[in-house]
């Protein structure tokens, strides 16, 4: 072995490429490869939803579920999607802050670190339970909520009766998803409330801040990236989970009313029908799945930037 | 403006660490009052417990009196956010608030008071707490900028404009210039000479130059080991400290001779 | 030296405050005149609940308002809110864990776990449920998919993970890493049942239309699965600290290397600990496998070929369609139990997700 020069110290800069050994070169195709499969497969993943989306919109749309085209097949699931997406982050999001702030600022500090500990395993547990939770245990102590709103609210249009008999409906439905994202939410904000720079703390209670002004003068400023990328991740969540509604809600046509059943998020649809699905049906509900895919993608790009929009003033530096 | 504050037979504890022992001193109004003492002797402790910013690290707690011109801080019924508005705190390391920028983190107490300012008497405020701690002239064109933006000596003089805003009546300092270059320590040197005029003023400082230079009354702490606590062993006029202090320990510390 | 301690009748500084035992004393009487206010309208718990928290909060703030300020009265006002919203999110998490634990137990054990559903129909239950006969059926043959499947998706997940985020750390600039890492980002955001969409459609298109296994159910996981082992091991891998890199180096040890016998044993807990967790993640997931591997109701160990039972899908099914409609709590009793295997399991690998983390961490000098 020569004695020529070893590879920069600095990773940062790539070795000049004087004759590189077979292991060195192996190894870095291997991880490169490895790369590359990931975008390949996520090519894939377009390239195949694509193709067998396509029959969907060169078919006759009498032939489509509905008769009359993709389109006004698939609002109505947008529109169920993004209701149950919503109303499950209303519930959520000041709950979810709540407990954030009740670990990191408010509860005793070894109470915190347990508090912690259990609501990142809630965020582990699966779906399907929190279904099978939702509609065993949830839809029948709620219906007789449901049922109130319908008489007494019943001229909103989203709380119209009758209320269901089940419970089984997209407010229940709703309710299962921020149980979901609630854990998400909680975990994120309450990392980003933890990592306060204490200087800015202390600045603020120097000032003679109280407690909720310590709060809103130093945590929620230096978190506010970090609670709404919480936020955005739970959309997405409750955006494309498919199990609690499913499983909670008793399907069917579109209706305001969130105490009825009827309605169907696109998630569920698949799931109910894709496994006895053929021909069009089938090429029908993974278009439908593009249209999920594309709902999630811009939910996300839109967190980011964000996240990136006030890179100034952010605690980063 | 500007209060004494009278410290009688004080001990601090980290639960059941007693950090700093039996502490008792007065501290004259519109003068500097600088401590000194070698590292973990409890200084920085000590002066916390001036405006209760010791009750944030958990399992802190106090025992003895501070008396603000007569009116003891710890009486029960005492709430720290109103002892901590009367006793501001510059602290070691800047900590202007990243996501505001330099005006709004010069009115960041006053806004916690009175809701609504006019516009006027905000510009008012800012101009005049700047121009107290000699920053007005390098930021008056770029207030609106954030206050992370600034050197060091600058965020730290920000912070001094942030405290003396709300018009504290004393104002505590730790270590205001250990993260500083020597130029912007002279800076805040200077300003605090010049605050004194309307503030009682505590300053915390390794530099026992520093001391010399800035202070009226010196009072020296120190520790006799490792897990022992720390006590105040002497305080005199800065001059008798640096010259002929009556403890030998005091004389072994200011002369270098000292661990 | 003399020491002031002169104490004025009043401090200024305790002025407009409100004596300590003020909110246990309102925290009681709030809780006695809620506890009246709803027996008034024949008692239950959420009333109870509601009248306590909307009287606490309006007599705290507002006695705080007219004694301490507006300040005041906020903070406390807050500080009633966080409180609450603690309070009311451990409804739903409590409740969902004990019923998952009680309802789960009832048909929990040995027997469940070793038995699968072969030939047990409604009739079966109905016997069971009259007494003229024991209840039968388990979820082994779920359990034995979970683990085939999980543990194939982990088989191509863990080397494309560990390799990419070695190229996006060690090897990675310019425009090829930062694609790869814009698409892991967008492919975190994959809803789960879009990866089950892709797999269906892959396997169709390679196999025919309808082609269901365990093969397909672990690709669709892997699609879920990559993108979090890639994250979890970049974190890992980015804080092992340059200066063994570039101890290495010095050494005259090649790059590749030193990045497997250095840079990688070092951050192996956390990559190790990453990876029990995207396995406890994906292990639950329940969406991509109901249109990629399919139901059935007898042990399959192939998973390459037929259709093959998962346990999130079981739970679903027993859920969703009972063996028998007239006496459905059979099968809802088994949901539950397969729920609390799978919880389980979840939290078994959170476990040791934990330990690993803490017993293989590299020993610091310091």
């Amino acid at each position: 072995m020569t004695t020529t020069a070893n590879p920069p110290p600095r990773q940062a800069t790539p070795a000049p490429r004087a004759k590189a050994r077979p292991g060195d070169r192996i190894f870095s195709w291997s991880t490169r490869t490895a790369g590359v499969l990931i975008l390949v497969v996520l090519a894939g993943v377009a390239a195949f939803l694509i193709v067998e989306a396509l029959p969907t919109f060169q078919a006759d749309p009498a032939e489509i579920d509905g008769g009359e085209g993709f389109f006004s097949y698939v609002w109505p699931l947008v529109f169920g999607t993004l209701a149950a997406a919503v109303i499950a982050l209303i519930i959520a999001t000041p709950l979810a802050l709540g407990i954030a702030l009740f670990i990191s600022h408010y509860a005793p500090r070894r109470m915190a670190q347990g508090l912690g500990y259990v609501v990142d395993l809630l965020a582990a547990i699966p779906s399907v339970v929190y279904g099978l939770w939702g509609i065993q245990w949830l839809a029948p102590r709620v219906q007789g909520a449901w049922a109130w709103l319908a008489d007494n609210l019943g001229f909103i249009p989203i709380f119209t009766g009758p209320a269901s008999a089940t419970g089984r409906t997209m407010l229940t439905a709703g309710v299962v998803l921020a149980v979901m994202i609630l854990p998400i939410i909680t975990a994120i904000s309450r990392e980003v409330f933890l990592q306060t720079p204490t200087l800015h703390e202390e600045a603020a209670l120097a000032l003679g801040a109280t407690r909720w002004e310590m709060i809103r003068m130093a945590v929620i400023p230096f978190g506010r990236p970090g609670i709404i990328s919480g936020i955005m991740l739970g959309l997405g969540r409750a955006l494309g989970e498919t199990m609690a509604v499913a499983m909670v809600l008793s399907t069917g046509g579109f209706t305001w009313s969130m105490v009825t059943s009827g309605n169907n998020t696109i998630a569920a649809e698949i799931a109910l029908d894709f496994p006895e699905s053929s021909g069009l049906k089938t090429n029908t509900l993974i278009a439908a799945g593009l249209v999920l895919f594309a709902i999630t993608l811009a939910v996300n790009m839109f967190a980011r930037w964000v996240v990136s929009r006030r890179k100034e003033f952010s605690g980063a530096n | 403006m500007s209060k004494r504050i009278d410290v009688g037979d004080l001990n601090v504890y980290y639960g059941s660490f007693l950090a700093v022992e039996g502490v008792s001193m007065a501290i004259e109004a519109r003068s500097v009052t600088a401590f000194i003492g070698p590292s973990g002797c409890g200084k920085s402790t000590f002066i916390r417990t001036l405006n209760r910013m010791h009750e944030v690290i958990p399992g802190a707690r106090v025992e003895g009196k501070v008396m603000l011109d007569g009116e003891d801080l710890y009486a029960a019924n005492v709430d720290p956010v109103t002892v901590r508005r009367q006793v501001g705190m510059v602290f070691q390391r800047p900590n202007p608030f990243p996501t505001m920028s330099i005006r709004d983190n010069v009115l960041a107490g006053m806004k916690l008071n009175s809701k609504r300012m006019r516009k006027a008497e905000a510009d008012d405020v800012v101009e005049q707490s700047l121009k107290g701690a000699n920053l007005w002239n390098e930021v008056k064109d770029r207030l609106d900028k954030p206050g992370s933006g600034l050197s060091g000596g600058q965020q730290q003089r920000l912070c001094i404009a942030r405290a003396i805003a709300v018009q504290p009546e004393v104002l505590l300092m730790d270590e205001p210039c250990s993260a500083l270059d020597p130029i912007s320590t002279l800076a805040i040197e200077d300003l605090i000479g010049e605050l004194k005029q309307n503030y009682t003023i505590v300053i915390v400082t390794h530099n026992m130059q520093q001391a010399a230079r800035v202070s009226d009354r010196t009072a020296f702490f120190n520790i006799a080991g490792t897990g022992k606590p720390g006590k105040l062993i002497e305080m005199d006029d800065t001059t008798k400290i640096f010259t002929n202090p009556s403890v030998k320990a005091t004389e072994d510390y200011v002369s270098g001779r000292f661990g | 030296m003399t020491v002031d301690t002169r104490i004025p009748a009043v401090s200024s500084l305790a002025q407009n405050q409100l004596p300590r035992a003020t909110t246990p004393v309102l925290l009681v009487l709030s809780l006695a005149a809620g506890a009246g206010l709803s027996a008034a309208l024949g008692f239950s718990w959420a009333w109870f609940a509601v009248f306590f928290i909307v009287l606490f909060a309006v007599v705290n703030t507002t006695v705080s308002g007219v004694v301490e300020g507006r300040r005041k009265a906020t903070d406390k006002l807050v500080t009633t809110l966080v409180y609450t919203a603690f309070g009311l999110a451990l409804i739903p998490l409590i409740s969902v864990s004990w019923s998952v634990v009680d309802n789960g137990l009832e048909r929990f054990g040995a027997d469940f776990l070793t038995t699968s559903m072969r030939n047990v129909t409604g009739l079966n239950d109905q016997q069971a449920v009259d007494g003229e006969a024991e209840f039968i059926g388990g979820a082994y043959h779920a359990l034995l998919g979970t683990f085939l499947i999980t543990g194939l998706a982990t088989l191509i997940s863990v080397p494309i993970g560990l390799l990419t985020s070695i190229y996006l750390v060690e090897y990675g600039r310019g425009r090829l890493a930062r694609a790869i890492t814009f698409f892991v980002d967008v492919m975190t955001g994959i809803p789960s049942i879009v990866a089950g969409l892709f797999a269906a459609a892959l396997f169709a298109v390679l196999f025919g239309v309808g082609t269901r296994n365990g093969f397909a159910g672990a690709v669709a996981l892997s699609v879920l699965m990559i993108p979090v082992v890639v994250r979890s091991s970049e974190e890992m891998l980015r804080i092992v600290p340059n200066e063994l890199r570039e101890a290495a180096y010095a050494l005259g040890v090649p790059k590749w290397r030193t990045i497997v016998r250095v840079v990688v044993p070092t951050a192996i807990s956390g990559i190790a600990s990453g990876v029990t967790l995207a396995i406890a993640r994906v292990v639950g997931e329940t969406a991509p496998l109901i249109v990629t591997a399919g139901f059935t109701s007898s042990i399959n160990s192939n998973p390459f070929s037929e259709w093959m039972m998962s346990l999130p899908a079981y739970v679903y099914s027993q859920a969703m369609r009972p063996l028998s409609g007239s006496v459905p709590e059979p099968s809802f009793d088994r949901a539950w139990a397969a729920a609390l295997t799978l919880v389980l399991i979840v939290m078994l690998l959170n476990l040791i997700a934990r330990l690993i983390a803490r017993l293989f961490s590299p020993k610091t000098g310091r």
